[in-house]
């Protein structure tokens, strides 16, 4: 007998949209280890862990659980066996506080009251032996990233989780929460829990795991030491292939503002402060990229530029034009491209055919129209020119975008916004949760694009993708910018998470070298 | 065909197999003679040219229903206001058959604009309090659906109602109205022609124009709709016309091709089987065709039975609830396609 607690084998999990996450996935867990498992985004580690914590059934293949073989129909069965899973988006009411949101479903009572004393006392003892301390009376829609982070930890504690599964934990933490974390998880393995780590961040894996297993294309390539292999050598098996994010980038010469922020300000609907006197440029043959912690006003000021928020104070000038007096559909025939940060809720109809989606803001135009009709011939013919030119990989143009993969779905998306030779694009967050290859493609279009004129504004949780594709970076923190970076692939990561993090900050007047107004 | 498609066709065939051996097994429980209670309920449509008329006959306005479904569902309206707008357009034709006297051709084309144009007035309102305050199209059609037939009540019964003759009905339509039979034996009128041409613009219209493209999108996800620029508010408003104004043309059509006097003393149930048809056809408009031929086959052959033997045709319900049922039903052979797709997975592997 191993001592192995947890074995998988064969996995495949074909999804009902016909998505297959899983094809031939396979590991072995032993007791007390802290196991990584690293892949591309999409690669199919979620849905793997998601078959570990009963969320979704394998379509085929066996879990073996301490030397038997199991079926893991639930969460609570799950939950039952001693597996605990921290998601990638936390599983928290906001509203309720750290105590409410830690026992529900497992209250301690007094009578029929639920006995909050003894529930407190219960998670202050757990939060001391492994140094993972929040205040219980916190609500925590007030708690930070981290401090969420040890709650749901707690949490899957709290209901006797041996083995516990966290789910690219990091991929929200800063630098230096991430450190905390670590130390965390290493006294976790030293009470004799088990850890599977999900990550696709090598650094972090080589500094705590023991064990890595590597996912590529929803077949695992095998289990290794992390100690025996070099963070290269996991790299190429992850990717299949060496990956250098380096282009070669022609030196661009800024030229007009295509679009001018002046100091933008909104509040949310609680009063508090989202925008804090924005402003910058985007100018034309630039990338512009704004990088920072997800949160700290991306979104919002992303929705201004692209007409979905009124309600703010301040201008912003397209083409010199207030966008107050223009609606999304303005907006977008007088230039403005955008790849929305959800492609799924936003990007695309997921049901509708590739040339569908393809022709969405081209529509109306002449080029797929003949007379008030759409032109079949001349849709199906520009769907294909765009399919090739963009390489997104799929059986014919009829078929549904829902059912390609998601980097080809990001393909869709990215081909639509970059061939109507647009004067802005707005990019945000254009590879997340795709593969490297067509993260790859994504860039070079984007590149592309700016070489061909166009103002380019990034933004970007993902600082290598933020510093080696644009010509000057933006920091982002608290809803104010922080820092404007000239030659952003000179700086570096540590840098830029000071700045991040809100430890560094600027002198207005070197932020406001990001008006360049021509 | 790709796999998709397949799938949901195999699904409707599943649907409509079950429901016809549920049929049988209930003739078999309740009839004295369930052979030739099948064998009309079957075969009886197609024994005589005038059975195969009336199935032809009951298929025209359950296109128009159908189409006018079709629309709403695919921009995500469950609005059932089909039947309503079929009840007060075929009055408002009629009224115009009776009061107004006009050469042939153009009487007819005359009352049918009417009920077009009614249908699209009414539908218009749904749609408006749907798209400006998100008020539920569902709730909202249905008490329309009973306001809407109130007053058409009180229109017919105190204004156009014939008192001389027994039983409830208006006035008689002038003859310059009616639509002309088109095929000698039975009672196929040229309406089936405006169906046809109805079914084949409401296709252009959903697939071809921009207004079409508008609306689709708003129905598969708002979200992109208003990302792409589109006015989410106004292409609810456009679908809700275009389903009005179909759904009006049927019912002035179905007033003036099947009867010379208004008589519809209740809610015909015509708009309602719209979203059966729809359902069944997969929201696809040239389906809808062959979507209504199947339904009134299915009348016609429960009809026939209950004259010929003693089964009601109400029995004819039970098996559209259940396909109704096992269509909308998200999860019915679920497991089916399951396994069918690791095939398809494992054979492209």
């Amino acid at each position: 007998m191993s001592n192995n607690v947890l074995e998988l084998r064969n996995i495949m999990k074909v999804y009902s949209n016909g998505v297959v996450a899983n094809k031939n996935v396979s590991f072995e867990l032993k007791e007390g280890e802290i196991h990584a498992v690293v892949g591309e985004n999409g690669a199919g580690k979620s849905t793997l862990m998601k078959i570990l914590f009963g969320m979704e059934r394998p379509s085929s293949g066996e879990i073996i659980f301490k030397g038997s073989k199991v079926e893991i129909e639930n969460s609570n069965k799950a939950i039952d066996m001693g597996i605990g899973m921290v998601h990638q988006h936390f599983m928290l009411v906001p509203s309720f506080t750290v105590v409410q949101n830690m026992i529900l479903g497992i209250e301690p009572k007094k009578g029929i009251n639920i006995d909050y004393n003894k529930a407190t006392q219960m998670i202050k003892e757990l939060g001391d032996k492994y140094n993972l301390r929040v205040d219980p009376e916190m609500k925590v829609k007030d708690l930070s990233v981290g401090m969420k982070q040890k709650v749901e930890i707690l949490k899957a504690l709290l209901r006797g989780a041996k083995i516990l599964i966290l789910d690219e934990p990091t991929a929200v933490l800063t630098p230096q929460e991430t450190e905390e974390l670590f130390v965390q998880l290493m006294k976790l393995k030293d009470n004799g829990h088990t850890i599977i780590f999900i990550s696709h961040k090598l650094k972090e894996v080589k500094s705590i795991c023991d064990k890595v297993t590597i996912i590529r294309k929803g077949v695992t390539y095998g289990t290794y030491n992390v100690a025996d292999v070099t963070q290269s050598q996991i790299s190429n098996l992850m990717v299949g292939r060496n990956v250098v994010l380096k282009y070669d980038k022609s030196k661009s010469e800024a030229g007009k503002a295509v679009l001018n922020v002046k100091g933008v300000s909104c509040k949310g609907a609680e009063g508090k402060e989202l925008l804090k006197d924005i402003q910058f440029t985007a100018n034309k043959g630039k990338i512009l990229g704004i990088a920072g912690v997800e949160g700290n006003g991306q979104r919002e000021l992303i929705n201004v530029i692209t007409g979905g928020r009124r309600n703010y104070d301040g201008e912003v000038l397209f083409n010199d034009k207030n966008i107050r007096s223009m609606n999304v559909k303005a907006l977008r025939k007088s230039g403005m491209s955008y790849i929305p940060e959800d492609r799924m809720t936003q990007g695309v109809a997921a049901s509708a055919a590739i040339s569908e989606n393809l022709a969405a803001n081209r529509y109306e135009s002449q080029e797929i129209k003949s007379g008030i009709l759409m032109d079949v011939k001349k849709l199906s013919k520009l769907a294909n020119k765009l399919v090739e030119d963009y390489d997104i990989v799929c059986k014919s143009i009829a078929q549904k975008v829902e059912s390609l993969s998601g980097g080809n779905i990001q393909k869709v998306v990215v081909a639509r916004e970059c061939s109507i030779e647009p004067d802005i694009l707005i990019a945000e967050q254009p590879t997340r949760g795709v593969d490297v290859g067509a993260a790859e493609i994504i860039h070079k279009e984007i590149l592309k694009l700016r070489d061909r004129g166009a103002a380019v504004l990034l933004v970007s949780a993902d600082l290598s993708e933020a510093m080696e594709l644009s010509d000057a970076l933006l920091v982002m923190y608290e809803g104010e910018f922080v820092a404007y970076i000239d030659n952003p692939s000179e700086t570096t990561e540590e840098e830029l998470g000071l700045y991040m993090l809100g430890v560094k900050k600027q002198s207005r007047e070197e932020i406001r070298r990001a008006v360049n107004e021509f | 065909m790709n796999f998709e498609n397949r799938f949901e066709l195999i699904r409707t065939f599943a649907a409509v197999t079950i429901s016809l051996i549920l049929g049988f097994a209930i003739i078999l429980l309740v009839s004295d003679e369930p052979l030739s209670s099948i064998y009309y309920f079957v075969i009886g449509p197609v024994l005589k040219t005038r059975y195969i008329g009336n199935v032809i006959e009951l298929a025209i306005p359950l296109i128009f229903s159908g189409l006018a479904t079709v629309i709403l569902f695919q921009t995500s309206l469950f609005n059932l206001g089909a039947e309503g707008v079929f009840y007060f357009s075929g009055l408002m034709a009629a009224i115009v058959g009776i009061g107004l006297s006009l050469p042939a051709p153009l009487h007819a084309i005359v009352a049918i604009a009417a009920g077009g144009l009614f249908g699209m007035l009414l539908m218009f309102m749904i749609g408006y309090f749907k798209a400006k305050w998100n008020a539920s199209e569902l709730v909202i059609s249905l008490m329309f659906n009973s306001i809407f037939y109130g007053i058409g009540l009180y229109i017919l019964n105190y204004f156009f109602r014939d008192p001389d003759i027994a039983g409830f009905a208006s006035f008689k339509m002038q003859k310059t109205v009616l639509l002309a039979n088109i095929i000698p034996k039975t009672r196929i009128h040229s309406g089936l022609i405006i169906a046809l041409v109805t079914v084949l613009l409401a296709y252009l219209f959903l697939y071809r124009t921009k207004w079409g493209y508008e609306i689709r999108m708003t129905g598969i996800n708002g979200d992109f709709a208003r990302y792409s620029g589109m006015n989410t508010t106004k292409a609810i408003i456009i679908a809700s016309i275009a389903a009005g104004i179909i759904s009006g043309i049927g019912g002035a059509v179905e007033v003036i091709g099947m009867y010379d006097r208004f008589r519809w003393a209740a809610l015909p149930g015509l708009g309602f089987d719209g979203a059966l048809i729809a359902m069944l056809a997969k929201n696809k408009p040239g389906s809808t065709i062959y979507a209504a031929l199947f339904l009134a086959y299915i009348r016609i052959g429960a009809d026939l039975m209950a004259r010929m033997t003693n089964i009601p045709s109400e029995m004819v319900f039970i098996m559209q609830a259940v396909i109704i049922l096992l269509i909308s039903g998200g999860k019915f052979l679920e497991k089916y396609r399951q396994k069918a797709l690791l095939r398809e997975v494992k054979k492209n592997a």
